[in-house]
């Protein structure tokens, strides 16, 4: 083919293209409308129905329940998935962090300031009440088991910014993150199967929801699936995030 | 769409080829962090303040705390 018949040929496709998506935008609701009508039946059902004043939580985790676990399981096995593939292979030794061979002749690692130091520690205890105040009021506000997870796995990431890696090994050994991570996982998937032992639809709220709307306490199994969520979500990224850790500082090729 | 919705919108499409335009990888991982503040606030600018929130987890810490850690592994910062 030549060049221009390759030209021609990409200019058709390509026009082709471009009305296609034109006359898609053309049929899309202008920005910010909304015209389904499944938002405003869950607006005006899901306080009566569930008592969580969190409506999005509502959805995640009740209306649409079983979706939420899906997602929970494709973080679970890209958990463990790293921590296969991130194994210290045959051909590599664990060397101590800044040890000998480690140094370029006449440099030395520049040490952490103290200032970074000073401020990860700082902040590591108020980011992980934040993370668990988000896991545990899904129900309540708009926050949930995902983000509390994910702001809880920083602050054990600033332990180890602060400085102190051997800390963070201390508090993250591998055994324990991943049976945190498969509880929080098995839980969540245990209360689906829990709720058919009862005889109620798979993930059905069968928890007493308890009053008034909004309290810590009520929408039954929303807040029970968010703490669970939230467990499996900090035990995830903390197992990445120590597989990753251990490749940049301990694990050494041994040619 | 209000002025402030506008205005954040044209912030992440500036953002986000700022970060395609850089070359230098360590670099880019720490503008793709700010990146990720600016995409948080269109989410908090457009309501969603939970999905701001995973934004600001993943987005400005996790991620490029990951790549950086890949980039330390590989030595991608000597290049």
């Amino acid at each position: 083919m030549t060049p221009r018949a390759r030209l021609v040929l990409f200019l058709v496709g390509v026009s082709g293209l471009v009305a296609f998506i034109v006359w898609g935008l053309a049929g899309v609701p202008a920005f910010g409308r909304y015209r389904g009508p499944y938002g405003y039946l869950v607006d005006a059902l899901a306080i009566h129905q569930t008592h969580a004043t969190g409506i999005v939580s509502a959805v995640n985790f009740y209306y649409r329940g079983f979706d939420t676990l899906g997602e929970e399981f494709i973080l679970f096995v890209a958990a463990v998935g790293v921590a296969t593939v991130l194994r210290t292979l045959r051909d590599e030794t664990e060397g101590s962090p800044g040890a000998d061979d480690e140094r370029a002749a006449g440099r030395l690692a520049t040490p952490t300031s103290e200032t970074v130091r000073t401020s990860a520690l700082a902040f590591t205890g108020p980011v992980l009440v934040v993370g668990w105040f988000l896991t545990t009021h899904a129900q309540t506000s708009p926050s949930g088991g995902f983000q509390g997870g994910v702001v809880m796995a920083s602050a054990v990431a600033l332990v180890y910014l602060a400085g102190h890696y051997v800390v963070f090994k201390r508090i993250s050994p591998v055994d324990l993150t991943e049976t945190v991570e498969a509880l929080g996982a098995g839980g969540f998937a245990l209360l689906g199967i829990g709720t058919l032992v009862v005889g109620a639809p798979f993930l059905a709220d069968v928890l007493p929801l308890g009053a008034p709307a909004g309290a810590v306490d009520a929408s039954g199994t929303i807040a029970l699936i968010s703490f669970f969520v939230g467990v499996e979500v900090v035990a995830a990224f903390v197992l990445i995030l120590d597989e990753f850790l251990e490749q940049t500082i301990v694990v050494r090729s041994r040619r | 769409m209000t002025t402030l919705e506008v205005l954040v919108l044209v912030l992440v499409g500036a953002g986000a080829a700022v970060v395609v335009a850089t070359r230098h990888p360590v670099r880019q991982v720490v503008l793709l962090s700010m990146y990720g503040a600016v995409l948080m606030v269109l989410f908090l600018v457009l309501q969603a303040p939970d999905v701001a929130l995973s934004e600001l987890s993943v987005g400005t810490v996790v991620l490029p705390l990951l790549l950086l850690l890949g980039l330390a592994k590989v030595g991608g910062s000597r290049t």
